[in-house]
C-alpha cells in the first residue's frame, strides 16, 4: 500500500469514528479498530466470594479507556464459573470454539487448573490475574501462560520471612484442608525458621472456628499464621477477636486473608494484625495513588488487592496488545511484549521470571486502627526483594 | 481441662443451633409427613431480615423480632402457596417443589438485599468474653446462644404437652381425619405449625448471624447436619431433636478438637492430619450409622 492511500484511508476512518464518537483516538489505533480482540474473562462472581469477581472485572475494566487497552479495541467476553471448575471449563471450551485466543479472569487455584490446559492447547495465552499455583510453575510451565500476579508459595514464604523478623519462636498454623490451604502451609514452613507448635486442617466451607480457637489456646502459641480468605476469613478474625485471643496471641496472614472487602466487614477485629502482600491502598507511589483515586472515584469503595492485580494485568495485556497492533498472529513478538513488561504496575518493581512468573517485592504489612476510625494496611517493611518462586528452576521453556 | 470445658460449651452452642433448627423440621416432616427441603431457607431468610433491621435501626431486639416475623411469615407463604397442596403426594412431589424453593428463595433473596452479603455485628451488650473460671474466657454471644437455645426448648415442651394446640398437634399427628372429624380446621394447624418452624428458624438465624456469615445458601449447609439430628433423635419428637442436637454437637466440636490429636500419637503428622480432617467430617455420619444400627427409629422415636 502505497503512503499516500493509507493516509487517505486513516483520514476516512479518523473522520467516520469522529461522527461516532465524541473523542478521536490516534489515528494508528483506529486504522485496526475493524476487529476488536475479544478477551475471554472468566471469573467468579456469584456465590459469597462474587464479590473478589467483581473487584477483578472493576480493576480490568478501569484500565480500558473508551474499550481500548494498549489503543487497541478489546471486547471482554465475561463468563461467571460461580467457583465450579466444570463451569469454568465449559466457558472456556465455547469460548474456544469461537475463536478466541487471549484469557484470563479466574481467581481460584482450583479452577485455573481445568481452565489453562484446554486453553494452551488450542494454541491460545493464558494471563493469570491471580493464582499461581505450583502445579504450572515448574515443570509444566507453558511459553503461552503467564502469571501477573504472584506464584502462590512465594506469598506464603514472605509471611514464613515476616514470621522470623517479627521474631515469632513458635507458630501455629491454620489453613483449610485442600491443595492451596496445604500448599500455603508448606510454603510458610520452607522459609519460617522457629518451630511449628500445631498445624490445624479446618473444612474448606467452614464457618464456625469455635473448636480450632480453643486448640489454639490450648496449645499457646507466640503467633498463628492462617490462610482463609473471602467468607471464611471474615468469619475467623471475628471469632478471633471475639474469644479475646486477638490480645494475647497476634496473628499473621497472606493478604487475601483480610483483603479491603472484609477489613469493612471485620471491622475492628482487623486491628493489629500482620500480612504479607505485594501491595496494599496505602502504597506510596505515583501510580498506586493515581490507582486508588481512580477506583474509589469509579466505583465508590476502596479497592481490594485482586482489583490491583486486575488492573496491572489488563496494562500488561495492553502493553503487548499495542505491540501487535491487536494481531494474536504475530505469536513470537506478543509473547516477547509480555515478557518485556512495558508498563508501570501499580504494586511497583515487577519483571518475569524464566518461567515467566513475577520477580517482585514483598512487604511486611499491619492493619492499624487510625484516629478518624478506619482500619489502614500500612507498610511496615520489605521483606524480600526481587523475590522469585522456589519453582522457576524447573521451568525449561526456551 | 480448660480445653475439655471449652469444647463442651462449643458443643452446647452448636447443639443450640442445631435444635431450634431441628425442633422446627422435625414437627413438620414427622407430624405432617412432609419432607421439607425449604427449611434451611427460613434460616437464611430470619439471618436476613435480621441484618437489614439491625442496619436499618440499630437495635438487636428489632433484628430479633424482624427474623421471627420475617421467616414465619416465609414459612406460612411457602405452606399456603406450594406445600399445602402436597400433603397427600408422595415424597418426590414434596422433594422437588421444595428443593425448587430452595433455589427460588436463594435467587429472590439476591436479588432483593444483593449479591454483597450484609454484615451484622455482636450487640453491644453482649460483645466481648466472660471469665468462667481462670485460664477460660468464653464470648457472652455464645453463652447467649446456649441459653436461648435451653428457654425455646422448655418453652416447646410446655406448648406441645400442655397447651391446646399442642394437643391438637399431637392428635392430627395420629389421625389427620379424626381430628378433622372432630371440626378442627386441620389445614389451619398445620400452617401453624409450619410458621412456628420458620420463626425457630428465623430465631436460630438471628443468633447465627453476627457469629457466622450471613450469605446466599447458608441454610443448605445446616440442613444437612440437620436431617442427621433428627434422624439421630428419631423423626417427630422434640425431645428427640434436642437429644440428637446435644449429642451431635457434642460429637462434632470434641472429635474435632481431640481426633487429630489422638491420630498424631499413633501417626506420622502429615498422614495423621489429612486422615484427621477426613475423620472429623465423617464423625457425625459415623455416630448417625450407628445410632440407625442400634435403634432404628431413632433414640426418641414420637411413636413407639
Amino acid at each position: 500500500m502505497n503512503r499516500s492511500a493509507f493516509t487517505r484511508r486513516v483520514i476516512v476512518a479518523s473522520l467516520a469514528s469522529a461522527a461516532a464518537l465524541p473523542m478521536t483516538q490516534s489515528a494508528f489505533a483506529q486504522a485496526g479498530a475493524s476487529a476488536p480482540v475479544t478477551i475471554g474473562f472468566i471469573t467468579t462472581l456469584s456465590t459469597p466470594a462474587g464479590y473478589i469477581g467483581e473487584d477483578i472485572r472493576a480493576g480490568f475494566q478501569l484500565a480500558l479507556t473508551d474499550g481500548k487497552l494498549g489503543g487497541v479495541p478489546v471486547n471482554l467476553a465475561v463468563e461467571d464459573d460461580a467457583l465450579k471448575p466444570a463451569n469454568a471449563k465449559q466457558a472456556a471450551d465455547r469460548l474456544i470454539q469461537s475463536g478466541v485466543k487471549l484469557f484470563t479472569g479466574v481467581n481460584f487455584s482450583n479452577v485455573l487448573a481445568a481452565v489453562v490446559p484446554g486453553v494452551l492447547e488450542s494454541g491460545g495465552y493464558y494471563v493469570s490475574l491471580n493464582p499461581g499455583p505450583s502445579s504450572f510453575a515448574g515443570e509444566r510451565c507453558h511459553r503461552n501462560y503467564f502469571v501477573a500476579s504472584y506464584q502462590n508459595d512465594a506469598f506464603h514464604e514472605a509471611a514464613g520471612l515476616s514470621a522470623n523478623r517479627l521474631g515469632y519462636k513458635r507458630v501455629a498454623l491454620l489453613a483449610p484442608n485442600y491443595q492451596a490451604g496445604r500448599d500455603a502451609l508448606e510454603g510458610f514452613k520452607r522459609t519460617f525458621k522457629g518451630e511449628i507448635v500445631g498445624e490445624i486442617y479446618t473444612k474448606l466451607d467452614q464457618t464456625d472456628f469455635s473448636v480450632e480457637l480453643a486448640r489454639i489456646r490450648s496449645l499457646a502459641p507466640e503467633a498463628i499464621y492462617q490462610f482463609h480468605p473471602g467468607g471464611a476469613g471474615i468469619n475467623f478474625a471475628k471469632q478471633y477477636a471475639n474469644a479475646g485471643l486477638g490480645k494475647s496471641v497476634p496473628m499473621l496472614i497472606p493478604a487475601f486473608s483480610m483483603d479491603a472487602h472484609m477489613v469493612g466487614a471485620t471491622g475492628d477485629a482487623a486491628d493489629g494484625i500482620y500480612a504479607s502482600a505485594i501491595w496494599t491502598p496505602e502504597t506510596n507511589t505515583p501510580a498506586s495513588k493515581a490507582f486508588v483515586d481512580a477506583f474509589r472515584k469509579a466505583y465508590s469503595r476502596t479497592p481490594t488487592m485482586y482489583a490491583q492485580q486486575a488492573y496491572d494485568t489488563a496494562n500488561l495485556i495492553g502493553s503487548a496488545l499495542k505491540a501487535v497492533n491487536g494481531d494474536l498472529g504475530k505469536q513470537d513478538e506478543f509473547r516477547k511484549a509480555l515478557r518485556a513488561v512495558q508498563f508501570t504496575a501499580v504494586r511497583g518493581k515487577f519483571s518475569f521470571g524464566p518461567n515467566q512468573h513475577p520477580v517482585q517485592d514483598y512487604y511486611l504489612t499491619k492493619f492499624e486502627k487510625r484516629p478518624s476510625g478506619e482500619i489502614a494496611q500500612t507498610i511496615v517493611r520489605k521483606i524480600a526483594e526481587d523475590y522469585g518462586d522456589a519453582y522457576a528452576a524447573q521451568c525449561k521453556i526456551n | 481441662m480448660t480445653l475439655f470445658v471449652e469444647q463442651v460449651l462449643n458443643g452446647l452452642q452448636y447443639g443450640s443451633m442445631l435444635f431450634l433448627l431441628a425442633s422446627g423440621l422435625t414437627l413438620i416432616f414427622g407430624i405432617m409427613g412432609v419432607i421439607n427441603l425449604t427449611h434451611g431457607a427460613f434460616y437464611m431468610v430470619g439471618a436476613y431480615s435480621a441484618a437489614f433491621a439491625v442496619l436499618s435501626t440499630g437495635s438487636f431486639l428489632v433484628g430479633i423480632a424482624a427474623a421471627l416475623i420475617g421467616a414465619g411469615l416465609y414459612a406460612v407463604l411457602v405452606e399456603i402457596a406450594v406445600v399445602q397442596w402436597l400433603y397427600r403426594r408422595d415424597h418426590l412431589y414434596q422433594v422437588l417443589a421444595t428443593l425448587g424453593l430452595i433455589l427460588f428463595t436463594n435467587e429472590a433473596v439476591s436479588l432483593i438485599f444483593g449479591r454483597r452479603p450484609p454484615l451484622m455485628d455482636i450487640p453491644p451488650f453482649l460483645q466481648g468474653s466472660v471469665p468462667l473460671f481462670p485460664g477460660l474466657d468464653y464470648p457472652l454471644m455464645r453463652l447467649a446462644f446456649i441459653a436461648v437455645g435451653a428457654m425455646v426448648a422448655i418453652g416447646l415442651w410446655a406448648l406441645v404437652n400442655h397447651t391446646r394446640v399442642g394437643m391438637l398437634i399431637r392428635a392430627g399427628a395420629d389421625d389427620r381425619e379424626m381430628v378433622d372429624a372432630l371440626g378442627v380446621d386441620i389445614r389451619r394447624l398445620y400452617t401453624l405449625v409450619f410458621g412456628l418452624g420458620g420463626a425457630l428458624c428465623g430465631l436460630a438465624g438471628v443468633m447465627a448471624a453476627p457469629l457466622l456469615a450471613i450469605e446466599i445458601g447458608m441454610g443448605e449447609r445446616v440442613l444437612i447436619t440437620t436431617f442427621v439430628v433428627i434422624v439421630v433423635g428419631g423423626v417427630g419428637s422434640v425431645r428427640g431433636a434436642l437429644v440428637g442436637a446435644l449429642l451431635v454437637g457434642m460429637v462434632d466440636s470434641l472429635g474435632r478438637a481431640y481426633i487429630p490429636q489422638l491420630l498424631q500419637l499413633s501417626l506420622p503428622a502429615a498422614t495423621a492430619d489429612t486422615l484427621g480432617a477426613g475423620l472429623v467430617s465423617a464423625s457425625i455420619y459415623v455416630l448417625m450409622a450407628i445410632v440407625l444400627l442400634v435403634r432404628p427409629n431413632g433414640l426418641l422415636p414420637a411413636r413407639g
